[in-house]
Parts: structure tokens; sequence; C-alpha cells
């Protein structure tokens, strides 16, 4: 659009930037390479301050314990299924929301709500809704439907436990993305696609979805991200891992193996393999959607 | 909106119940909290659903501000809160302008490079930072813990901010320029007051970061005087069947802040916060 702009001081960008980059690297460069470093190390409660480099046996320890394979699994698992039912419901609720209806604002409200709330103290909250005697949800399913589930105490029920405390967390910040990408297609192309005689569904495969893309994609990649990363839900409702240390996801397996057994070496290692597998996931994601280009770019 | 001038009176009725039906869901699980914190002691593990418990009581909450340090806390995450907020506001503003108005050397790999901070394992920080801190005896500094949550904040709030300056038409500097205007002064006093909308959500996303942050602080902090609120709340949890009541009326004070200020700044959420939308 403009030539000008790039020429203009370039040194006034790096002064804008600068700072932020900076803070950004202090937190992060330092501990990533000592992480790094860490990662080839023999570090653990015994061998704290004598610890030498071992070359990749952590690495190798990593991969060829089933449980990582497992953990990655159910990582997986996690991550998809979160992010279809927080896109899912997010868009379904937003759409709504964007309908001419009254108490509009009185509904968004309200389903914001989960979002604004402290992480930990709704993740702890669900933890103790899903209580087998005293837990609200199983409450409530013994009232209307007489049943009992058995969350938290067998490995696919804290699963599920995590699961819905999670999809209850996320869906407002999809759902608010979307809101606020609807605002940006332009009402004339609903008109002219009534006029052609379009059905509902037609409109939202070719103009709602298309148009909402852009807005969409930066925010599933960084849902993705902090799904595949999300320690706190799943480490405050299932307790640390219980029942007996299945209900984790890697982070939070990794996090056990770094602080109640504090095996230093084999953490760093094991964080360093979630990190590339989220690098790959994430780095093609972004190049094919082209997202962090400029107006000017 | 356009699609909806002709809704159907089934199509109202069905858009409402479905609206109404996700409403129960999102409000049940925070009135449930509410209404463990008014319970009095001797029935914190009920098996009522009501929502309004029998024999209703404030004394948890008095508990808290009388017994425990629980001002003491709630001042410390104030204090933190209100720094990370100041300083993510000001990095972001100026770090996502110039992502989004200038070309530079390095300018792509930056913002790879901070969306990248965001797939770092907690465990991959902490550790490090844990070990250091052993090593150098450190603990109980409130600057540590500042300077991680505003660079935890930024990633997010830079992306963002990038992306609402992007919608703002160049033609508004250029016009400013041609009147001999500095770049500098363009930025400050065209582009940035149009662009509050998306401060007033950086200020926000920054302010809870620190406001909400258990783990780090978990590391950081020994003395319980200088503990964070989340904090103090998991020491309540930690004895659950004694404090529950405690846990809960903390939690209700700990949010209440938070969502009055959600629900006054929802309006500018729709308009602003399109994350980096892309251009072209």
């Amino acid at each position: 659009m403009t030539s000008t702009q790039s020429k203009n001081s370039p040194m006034l960008a790096y002064l804008y930037v600068g700072p932020a980059l900076f803070i950004m690297a202090i937190v992060v460069l330092y501990p990533f390479l000592y992480n790094v470093i860490l990662s080839f190390s023999n570090m653990n409660l015994t061998h704290f301050r004598d610890w030498h480099l071992i070359g990749l046996k952590n690495y190798l320890n990593v991969i060829e314990d089933t449980k990582f394979w497992y953990f990655l699994y159910k990582t997986i698992l996690w991550t998809v299924l979160n992010l279809f039912f927080h896109v899912g419901i997010g868009v379904f609720l937003a759409l709504l929301l964007n309908r001419d209806i009254r108490g509009k604002t009185f509904y968004r409200t309200l389903l914001i709500l989960p979002w604004a709330v402290p992480q930990y103290i709704t993740a702890l909250t669900w933890r103790g809704m899903f209580n087998s005697q005293y837990g609200a949800v199983n409450l409530i399913l013994e009232k209307f439907f007489h049943i009992q589930i058995a969350w938290l105490s067998t490995e696919w029920g804290a699963f599920t436990a995590c699961l819905i405390t999670n999809i209850w967390l996320g869906f407002p910040f999809m759902m608010i993305i979307t809101l606020g990408g609807l605002q940006s297609i332009p009402g004339e192309l609903y008109e002219a696609a009534d006029i052609d005689g379009a059905s509902s569904w037609q409109k939202f495969k070719n103009i709602t979805a298309p148009l909402l893309k852009p807005v969409m994609v930066p925010a599933i990649i960084l849902g993705v991200i902090w799904t595949f990363n999300n320690f706190n839900v799943v480490w405050l409702v299932s307790n640390g891992g219980e029942p007996s240390d299945t209900t984790h996801i890697l982070v939070s397996w990794v996090y056990k193996a770094a602080f109640t057994y504090f095996r230093m070496g084999y953490a760093a290692a094991f964080s360093m393999v979630i990190f590339v597998l989220l690098l790959m996931f994430s780095w093609r994601f972004i190049k094919k959607t082209r997202v962090t280009e400029n107006v000017y770019g | 909106m356009a699609n909806s001038r002709n809704l159907s009176i089934k199509g109202k009725i069905g858009t409402h119940l479905f609206l109404l039906i996700f409403s129960v869901f999102a409000i049940y699980p925070i009135l449930r909290v509410v209404s463990i914190s008014l319970r009095p002691g001797n029935r914190l593990l009920s098996r009522s659903l009501s929502l309004i418990p029998p024999n209703a009581t404030w004394d948890s909450y008095i508990r808290l501000f009388t017994r425990e340090p629980f001002l003491q806390w709630m001042g410390n995450s104030l204090f933190i809160s209100l720094i990370v907020m100041f300083v993510g506001v000001a990095l972001a503003a100026t770090a996502g302008y110039a992502f989004s108005r200038y070309k530079f050397r390095g300018r792509n790999s930056s913002m790879l490079a901070i969306i990248t901070t965001q797939m770092f394992p907690v465990t991959m920080l902490l550790l490090p930072l844990f070990i250091v801190l052993i090593a150098l005896h450190l603990y109980d500094s409130y600057v540590g813990l500042i300077i991680a949550y505003s660079a935890t904040a930024l990633p997010f709030t830079i992306w963002q901010m990038k992306g609402y300056y992007d919608t703002i038409p160049y033609s508004l500097e250029e016009a400013a320029m041609i009147d001999g205007a500095s770049p500098a002064y363009s930025f400050y006093k065209i582009i940035l007051p149009l662009a509050l909308p998306a401060l007033v959500i950086t200020a926000l996303f920054a302010f809870m970061t620190a406001w909400s942050e258990y783990l780090v602080a978990a590391v950081l902090l020994q003395d319980t005087r200088l503990f964070t609120l989340p904090l103090g709340l998991k020491r309540f949890q930690a004895n659950m069947e004694v404090a529950w009541g405690l846990y809960s009326a903390g939690a209700v004070l700990v949010s209440i802040p938070v969502v009055v200020l959600f629900m006054f700044l929802s309006r500018w959420l729709i308009s602003g916060l399109t994350l980096g939308s892309v251009k072209g």
C-alpha cells in the first residue's frame, strides 16, 4: 500500500519492539537454554550438585517408556475433543447470539462467566462437584436418572470429569472470538443470498464459515497449544493424576516427574519432546495460514 | 443479523431455549460456590441441592477477614497485578504497533518466536527457575514474579494489539504526517486513542494473568505473609473437610472484581477481540 512506511526509521520499530522482546527473553531464553543442558544431564535428587552430561540417555528413556506413548495418545484425544467442543459450542452460541432476539446482552453476560472466574477456582470447584457422594453432578444424576457414576476413582471417569470441566472453561473464549468475527461480515452478502433463495445451511457454509476463517484460525492454533499444555485443569481436577497416576496428559505427567520424583534430567528431556511436538504442528499450521503477515507485509 | 430478520416464532423459541440451557450450564457451578460459602460450618458436606442453604450465614466471610490473612493476600495480589497490567499495556501497545505498521529485519521471525514461547510446557520454565532459586537462596521476591507474569501475558496481548491496529486505516497516519506530525506523535495522539478497546482488553488480560496465577507463585513464594490470593486459597483447599466454606467464600471474593470488570467490558470484547485478523 505505501512504500514510505518501510523507509521511515526502522529504529523506531526496534525501539517499540525491543522492551517486550527483552523481557520475554529474560524469562524464556535463559530457562530454555538451561533446560536444554539439563535434558542431557543426569540431574536428580541424588545427583543435585554433582551432575554431569550423559548424552541422549534421557531422551531414550522418554521414548522407550510405554507411558509416554500412552499419555501422548491421551493428550491428543484430550486436545481434539476439547477443541471440537470449544469451537462447536462457541460457534453455535455465537450464531444464536447474533440473531435478532431479546435479552442478547443478558445471555452474553451469563455465557462468558466461566471465562471470567479464575481457572484454579473453577477447576477446584468442579472437583468438588464430581465428588461421588456430596458432589452436585451425582446428586443431579441420581435425582433425575437414578444413576451414580464413580467420576474421580476410575481412569476414564476422571478423564471425562477433566474434559467436562475444560469444555465448560473454554467455550466462552471461542464464542467471543466468533462473535467478534461475525460483526465484520457485511449484511449485504446474506441479502444477496436470500434473493438467490439460499437455505440457512448454504448461507452458513458459503458465507459465514469462509469469512470467519481468518479470525478463527489464530484462535484455534492458540487453543490447540493452550489445551495441549493445559496443566491446571487436569492436575487440579484429578488431584495430581488420581487414580494412581492414570489421569495425566503429557504436561501433568512431566510435572510429577520433576516436582514429586525430582527426576530433573528426565523431566527436562520430556519437556523438550513436548515442545518439539507442538512446534512442528504449529509452524506448519502458521505457515499454511500466513497469520504473521501484516497489512503491508 | 441480516439472516435473522425473518426469524419464525419457532426459531425464536428454539434460540431462547438453547441459550437458556447453556446459560444454566455456565452459571450453575458458580452459583454452587456461592451457595457453599453461605453454609453454616456443620453442614458443609451436605447432600442438599438447594442454592440458598438453610440457616445461611456469613460466618465464612467474617472468619476470612478477621481470623485469616485474607486482606493481606488480596493487597499483595492487587499490587502485583496492577504493576503487571501497566507493564503489559505499555509493552504490548508499542510492540503490537511496530508489528502492524513497520517492515523491519526479524519482524516475521520475532512474531513466530513470540508464539513459540506459548508452546513451552510449564515445567520447561519452572524447572530451571526452581533449580536456580534453590542455588541462589532467592525466595520470596516480587520482582521475579512481576517479570515472569509480564512475559506470560505479552504473547497474546501483542498479537491481539497487532490485529487491532491492522484494522485501523493507515491513511490516518499519512494525513497526520503530511501535516508535519512525527511518526511517534501520530502513534500516541491518533492511533492509540483509536485502539482504546484493544488496550482495555490487553489491560484486562494482563491483570488476569497475574491475579489468577498459581504455579510460579507456588515455586517463588514461601512466606505466608507474601502469598498471593491463589496460594492462600489453595491452602484452604488442602484441608477441604474443614475449610470448604472458607475456600468458597474466598473464591467468591476473588472472582467478584474480575466478573464485574468482564461484564463492564463485554461490549468492547465483541468489537475488539478479533485476534490478529488477517488482511488480504
